[in-house]
C-alpha cells in the first residue's frame, strides 16, 4: 500500500513542477527554481558516490567545470550543436572522473577525500592558467545559439534532465549493479570476500557520477552562458556536499530536498553572502553531529521505516 | 647558480612553515584519525590575531607571536571539544564534513570581522641581507629559524615529557592508554591546542613575507595536507621531510618551470605520490 501512495505523491510532485512555470511567471522565482533543478542533478549525482558507493569525492566542482567548460569549447572551437554537445561534454566529464578514479580509488576514507580535493584544484588552476584554451580568468562566452530562450523553456529542459538522472540513478541502484555499491559502502573487504571487484565498482559509480555532474555543468553553461574558472572550484564540491548531507545522503529524494532548501531559503530571505556561509557551515556541524543522516533519513527514523544502515564504514 | 640558490632558500622558508602547519594537523591525525579540514583557517585566524595586536596595540612582535599561539591553541581545543568529541564514535568522514562546515564559518567570520582586503604585516626585519649573491630578508631568515626552533621544541615535549608521552601513547594504542589510566579527553584537546598553537606560530612567522587576507589559509592547508600525505599520515618526521621537499619542489619548479604553474607542483606531487606510494613515505597502511 505505502508503495502505491509512494507513487502517487511521486506523480503529484512531477505534475505541480510541471505546473509551475504555468503559475509562476516572477522571473527570480523562476531563476531560483531553473538553479535549483541543476544543483539537484549536481546533488544526486554526487550522492551516488558519496551516499551510495560511500567515497568522499571531493572533486565534484571539477567535474561539473569539465562538464560546463568541454560543452562551451566543443560548440565554440567544433561548431557542434547543443544536442551533440552535451551528451560529447558529459562524457567527457566521465572521461575524467575514470582517469582519476584509477589512481585516487585506490586510496580510501580520508585519503581518497584530499586526493579528490587537490584534483579539483589542479583543475581550477589549469583552467584559470590555460587561456589559450579556456580565456583564463576573463569569461568564456557559451558557444552556439540558444535555443532555449525563455525561462520557462530553461525550466523544462532542466526538469527533463533532473527526471531523466533520477529515472536512471534509481535504476541502478535498484539493480544488482546498485546493491554492488552499497556493498562496498558497508564492508568493502566483504564485498570482495563474496566476489565483487571492488575497484572496477567504485571505478562504474564514480565514472557514472561524474557523467552527472558533466550534464549538471553543461545545462549550467547554457544557463548562464558564460563561464568563469569560479565554477570549477572546490567550493563547488563544498556546495554539492552540503546539499547531500543536509538533504539526505544515501537517499534519492535527500539531494533534491537539501538542494531545495539550501538554494531557496537563504535566496528568498536576502541574507548576506558573508551570513550565508556562516550559516551553512554552523547548520552543517550541528546536523552532522545530531542529524547525521539528514533531513530524509532523520524523518525515515522517526517513522521506523529503515533499519540502521550503514553508511560509511568506520575506519 | 645564484637563481639555484635564491630559489634554494626561498624553498627552505616555504619547507619550513609548510612542516609547521603540516605538524600540527599530522599530530591530530595521529591522536584524533581526522583529517583536521579546518586547520588552515585557524592558521589565517592567528595571522590576524598577531596583525592586530601589532597594529592596534603595538605590541612585540614575539609577544603577539605568543600571544597568538595561546589564544589559537586555545581555540583548538575548544573547537575540538564542540565539534570533534561529539563525533568521536563515528565514522571519521562525518568529522570530515563538521570540519568543512568549521571552515566556511571560520572564513565568513573573519570576512565579517576583517573584510576583504589584503593587508600587510609591519615587520622590523625588513631588511635584506646579502649572502654568495643571494639576497634573502631577515625575516625569511626567521621564519626558517623559528620553525627549526618549533619542530625541536615539540620533539623534545613529546620524547622527553610526561605530558608528551601520553599523547604518543594514545596515537599508539588508545586503549592500552586508557587501561593505565590516561584520559583520550585531555590527551585529544591538548593535543589539538598544540597543534593549533602550531599553526598559529607559522601563521605569524610568515605573514610578514605574504600578505594577510581572509582565504590566505586554504592553500597552506591543502599543501600541508599533500605534506602530510607525502610524508604518512601521522607521522611527525614525515611531516617535516614532506614539508621541506614540498617547499623546494615549489621553489625550484616555480623558479625554473613555469611561476604561473608553481601551485601545480605541489598537487601534482600528491598525485604521483597517490598512485605510487599512497601509504606516504612513513605511512603504514592505507587505512
Amino acid at each position: 500500500m505505502n508503495r502505491i501512495s509512494g507513487k502517487w505523491i511521486v506523480l503529484a510532485i512531477t505534475v505541480i513542477a510541471v505546473i509551475i512555470p504555468l503559475v509562476v511567471t516572477n522571473k527570480y522565482y523562476m531563476n531560483i527554481l531553473i538553479m535549483s533543478g541543476i544543483w539537484s542533478i549536481v546533488a544526486l549525482s554526487l550522492n551516488l558516490i558519496l551516499g551510495y558507493t560511500g567515497q568522499v569525492n571531493l572533486a565534484h566542482g571539477a567535474f561539473f567545470g569539465i562538464g560546463a567548460y568541454a560543452s562551451a569549447l566543443l560548440m565554440l572551437k567544433l561548431k557542434l550543436g547543443f544536442w551533440l554537445a552535451l551528451p560529447f561534454a558529459a562524457a567527457i566529464a566521465g572521461f575524467f572522473g575514470f582517469l582519476i578514479g584509477l589512481p585516487a580509488l585506490r586510496t580510501r576514507g580520508s585519503y581518497f577525500a584530499i586526493g579528490t580535493l587537490c584534483f579539483n584544484i589542479i583543475v581550477t588552476l589549469i583552467v584559470d592558467r590555460w587561456e589559450g584554451l579556456t580565456e583564463g580568468a576573463s569569461p568564456l562566452p557559451w558557444g552556439g545559439e540558444i535555443t532555449f530562450k525563455t525561462m520557462a523553456a530553461q525550466y523544462y529542459l532542466v526538469l527533463c534532465f533532473l527526471l531523466l538522472t533520477i529515472f536512471v540513478l534509481r535504476r541502478i541502484m535498484q539493480s544488482l549493479v546498485g546493491r554492488t555499491f552499497r556493498a562496498i559502502r558497508g564492508n568493502e573487504e566483504l564485498a570482495e570476500a563474496v566476489g565483487i571487484h571492488a575497484m572496477r565498482t567504485k571505478i562504474l559509480s564514480f565514472t557514472v557520477s561524474c557523467f552527472f555532474a558533466g550534464v549538471g555543468g553543461v545545462l549550467y553553461a547554457s544557463y548562464i552562458g558564460f563561464l568563469s574558472p569560479e565554477i570549477t572550484d572546490y567550493h563547488v564540491s563544498f556546495d554539492a556536499l552540503i546539499y547531500v548531507m543536509i538533504g539526505g545522503v544515501g537517499t534519492i529524494v535527500g539531494p533534491i530536498i537539501g538542494t531545495l532548501l539550501i538554494v531557496t531559503i537563504p535566496e528568498t530571505l536576502h541574507i548576506a553572502a558573508e551570513f550565508r556561509l556562516l550559516l551553512y557551515g554552523l547548520i552543517l556541524i550541528v546536523m552532522i553531529i545530531y542529524l547525521p543522516r539528514g533531513i530524509v533519513g532523520w524523518i525515515k527514523e522517526l517513522k521506523g521505516k529503515r533499519r540502521q544502515e550503514v553508511i560509511w564504514e568506520k575506519s | 647558480m645564484v637563481l639555484f640558490f635564491q630559489q634554494l632558500v626561498n624553498g627552505i622558508m616555504l619547507g619550513a612553515a609548510y612542516s609547521l602547519v603540516a605538524l600540527g594537523l599530522t599530530l591530530i591525525y595521529g591522536i584524533l584519525h581526522i583529517p583536521n579540514f579546518a586547520h588552515g583557517h585557524k592558521y589565517m585566524w592567528a595571522a590576524f590575531t598577531s596583525l592586530f595586536l601589532v597594529v592596534n596595540f603595538h605590541t612585540n612582535y614575539w609577544v603577539s607571536l605568543l600571544i597568538a599561539m595561546v589564544v589559537l591553541g586555545i581555540v583548538g581545543a575548544g573547537v575540538e571539544r564542540l565539534v570533534y568529541r561529539p563525533l568521536r564514535n563515528v565514522p571519521h568522514i562525518n568529522s570530515f564534513i563538521a570540519a568543512i562546515g568549521l571552515l566556511l564559518a571560520l572564513e565568513s567570520l573573519s570576512l565579517i570581522f576583517w573584510g576583504a582586503d589584503f593587508r600587510r604585516f609591519p615587520t622590523l626585519y625588513d631588511k635584506p641581507i646579502h649572502l654568495l649573491g643571494v639576497a634573502i630578508t631577515l625575516q625569511r631568515l626567521l621564519v626558517i629559524a623559528g620553525a627549526a626552533l618549533f619542530i625541536i621544541l615539540l620533539q623534545v615535549f613529546i620524547k622527553r615529557t610526561w605530558l608528551g608521552a601520553t599523547i604518543e601513547a594514545v596515537a599508539q594504542d588508545p586503549e592500552g592508554a586508557q587501561l593505565v589510566g590516561i584520559s583520550i579527553d585531555r590527551v585529544s584537546s591538548l593535543t589539538f591546542g598544540i597543534g593549533t598553537a602550531l599553526a598559529a606560530a607559522a601563521a605569524t612567522l610568515i605573514a610578514p613575507v605574504f600578505l594577510v587576507y581572509p582565504t590566505m589559509g586554504s592553500m597552506p592547508n591543502l599543501k600541508a595536507f599533500v605534506v602530510i600525505i607525502i610524508g604518512g599520515m601521522g607521522s611527525i618526521p614525515g611531516a617535516v621531510i614532506g614539508g621541506f621537499m614540498l617547499g623546494l619542489i615549489e621553489a625550484l619548479g616555480g623558479g625554473y618551470i613555469s611561476t604561473d604553474y608553481k601551485d601545480l607542483f605541489a598537487f601534482g606531487a600528491l598525485v604521483t605520490f597517490l598512485t605510487l606510494r599512497p601509504m606516504g613515505l612513513f605511512g603504514k597502511g592505507v587505512r
